[in-house]
């Protein structure tokens, strides 16, 4: 074995030319795949929605240049730009949805009866496939069913109770929390997970020094987690404005309840307005790449570019070590 | 704790009350949907209409739903379809992001960071948004209808597990490759037959994170598997939407197949999927 190894290695140094053409080789050879589906899946879509937002067109036949106007169509339409004002909905419920995991991640730090029965009923949720969702909340909201049934039980006159996803007062309120229910879970798992990585000693300390559990939160969880939870309160902004699953898998975006995602989607391929949704798509992009500029700008100010400069720090060591390994192989092969 | 006064007890005690009153209510309102379901799932027509949702079925062991939803949703069908895709995603994904992480965190070439940032900057692309044009894409490739061009567009759109693997040789010392180049080995020698071995939890979790998603995926494969054979289990559910709009015994039932897979998993790899999460979830 180690000897058909080695022998493999110098017969294919004597092709390579010593390292150095095996180097390209190995580079071009791993890189090859990911790179060709990087560019087929994601820029080359990228740089087609671009193309075709100019476009008046359909996904076969002939295709007409339209110019500025599918953008214009998208900020004048009723049923396009102004779907992006439902995002608030989903913002409020990812708020609600991140206090309440974190006061449940802080609970089953420490030990607690049956945590791992908690932890797990209120994580799975969100393992669960989106179009069994849509039908488990269907139901859950018929008229009579599921939750008018439990809030009867609580003294509710059933008359009075509203149709959950028709009424257009309440049914962006209803997908938003189911939207909290399958997610919640997936934040607590997040949290718990930062959370004990916590020194386990301040805890101590702070039990010895008489801290109350408020002051433990107050004065040790939350600062220490703070950049995990910023980052998740400022990903779910861009997560609202891009809302989809719930309107698509519930109601499919009927009484009022269409995202900007879901007109899109149904621009694109029931109207198969090509040219407009791509208009709709470039549209987000850009909304959502200012974000990301800004959430970057503020993480920046905040914690100092911890986070994103890792891979450059291993990046420069890497090439310091390069440096270092071909002077050495150099003074080597002089000596 | 000895010296504590009454009324710090009693406080105590009611704060031991509300936590787990608040526990037991989350787990309630987690689990109520999905139970609720599943009592559905166990009547039969009469019983379903005649009963409130939320009384127990009177017969634990009536299956009838559960045939008839797996025949009309073509259950076998899917599964079968589903366990292609998901070993041949996991196959692909494990082995394209390992080798371009390797390569990523190995050489230091020109153009290293700008495609790391390439792939960086693709994370940020919502995919609903880009299958506006990576349908006429796959259109013009003919994978439309094929579970090969499902395969492949499967693979060709994760960047988690590049991530994961990337984070995971940079904790892996590079004098395990110098010595084994100094024994003779060749860049894919030390690849394959020394750091690949190592990386098995990153695989792990790449593995969990990714079976998850495949298995959850139903928007692209609604899109590009349309024919009747081509179902997979997420999409399966989609033929009570027609005309058995509001049979949901039959519906239930279905729903609690398609998920009986994943609690089973989840409950025999808890562990693994929560840190696997938490090291997705830190991708930076």
């Amino acid at each position: 074995m180690m000897e058909d190894s080695m022998g493999k290695a110098s017969s294919l140094k004597k092709i390579f030319g010593m390292g150095k053409g095996q180097r390209i080789l190995v580079i071009v050879t791993f890189m090859f795949l990911p790179l060709l589906l990087l560019f087929v899946f994601t820029y080359l879509p990228f740089l087609k929605m671009f193309q075709f937002s100019f476009y008046d067109m359909k996904y076969i036949g002939k295709r007409e240049w339209v110019g500025l106007q599918n953008y214009i169509d998208v900020f004048t339409r009723d049923d396009c730009f102004k779907a992006l004002k439902l995002c608030f909905y989903y913002m409020a419920g990812a708020i609600v949805q991140l206090v309440i995991a974190l006061y449940f991640a802080t609970v089953l730090s420490f030990k607690v009866k049956g945590g791992a029965f908690f932890k797990g009923a209120m994580f799975f949720p969100s393992l669960i496939c989106g179009i069994a969702v849509g039908f488990i909340f269907k139901f859950f909201y018929t008229r009579g069913f599921v939750l008018d049934t439990v809030l009867s039980w609580l003294g509710f006159a059933k008359e009075s109770l509203p149709y959950w996803l028709k009424d257009t007062s309440i049914n962006n309120f209803s997908l938003a929390a189911t939207s909290v229910w399958k997610y919640m879970g997936q934040n607590m798992v997040l949290f718990i997970g930062a959370i004990m990585s916590v020194d386990k000693e301040l805890y101590e300390a702070a039990m010895i020094d008489g801290a109350n559990a408020w002051n433990k939160f107050r004065y040790i969880i939350l600062p220490s987690i703070k950049s995990i939870v910023v980052l998740n309160l400022i990903l779910s902004i861009t997560g609202s404005i891009s809302a989809f699953e719930p309107p698509y898998v519930i109601t499919n975006g009927t009484n009022g309840t269409g995202t900007y995602f879901v007109i899109m989607d149904r621009i694109a391929h029931q109207n198969q307005k090509v040219g407009l949704a791509s208009a709709m798509a470039i549209v987000l992009l850009g909304i959502l790449i200012l974000c990301t500029i800004a959430q970057k700008v503020i993480l920046n100010v905040m914690f100092n570019d911890k986070t994103e400069s890792y891979s450059r720090k291993a990046l420069k060591k890497m090439r310091k070590e390069e440096r270092l390994k071909r002077k050495e192989a150099r003074e080597a092969a002089r000596a | 704790m000895t010296g504590m006064s009454m009324a710090e007890k009693i406080k105590r005690a009611v704060i031991t009350v509300l936590k787990y009153f608040t526990l037991l209510l989350g787990a309630f309102i987690a689990v109520l949907p999905v139970a609720v379901c599943l009592f559905s799932a166990f009547k039969s027509k009469n019983e379903y209409e005649t009963t409130n949702v939320m009384t127990l079925p009177q017969n634990w062991l009536y299956f009838d739903n559960f045939i008839t939803a797996w025949k009309k949703a073509d259950m076998l069908t899917a599964f079968k379809n589903t366990f292609i895709v998901m070993v041949l995603v996991l196959f692909g994904s494990v082995m394209i992001g390992s080798m371009l992480a390797y390569v990523l965190s190995r050489f230091a070439f020109k153009g290293n960071s700008l495609i790391r940032n390439l792939f960086l900057f693709a994370t940020m692309i919502p995919g609903v948004a880009t299958q506006v044009t990576v349908y006429q894409i796959m259109h013009a490739l003919g994978l439309i209808n094929k579970l090969g061009g499902y395969i492949i567009l499967m693979m060709g759109t994760d960047v988690i597990a590049i991530y994961i693997f990337l984070q995971f040789f940079e904790s892996l010392p590079v004098s395990l490759d110098e010595s084994a180049i100094i024994d003779g080995c060749t860049y894919f020698g030390v690849f394959f037959k020394i750091l690949f071995p190592l990386l098995k939890p990153a695989i792990i979790t790449v593995m969990i994170l990714k079976g998850v998603g495949v298995y959850n995926e139903y928007y692209m494969a609604n899109l590009y598997l349309q024919s009747k054979n081509l179902v997979v289990v997420s999409t399966s559910l989609y033929i009570f939407t027609g005309p058995y709009g509001n049979q949901y015994n039959y519906i239930c039932a279905g729903v609690i197949i398609t998920l009986l897979p994943a609690l089973i998993i989840f409950i025999a790899c808890q562990k693994q999927i929560y840190s696997g999460l938490t090291m997705g979830a830190v991708k930076g």
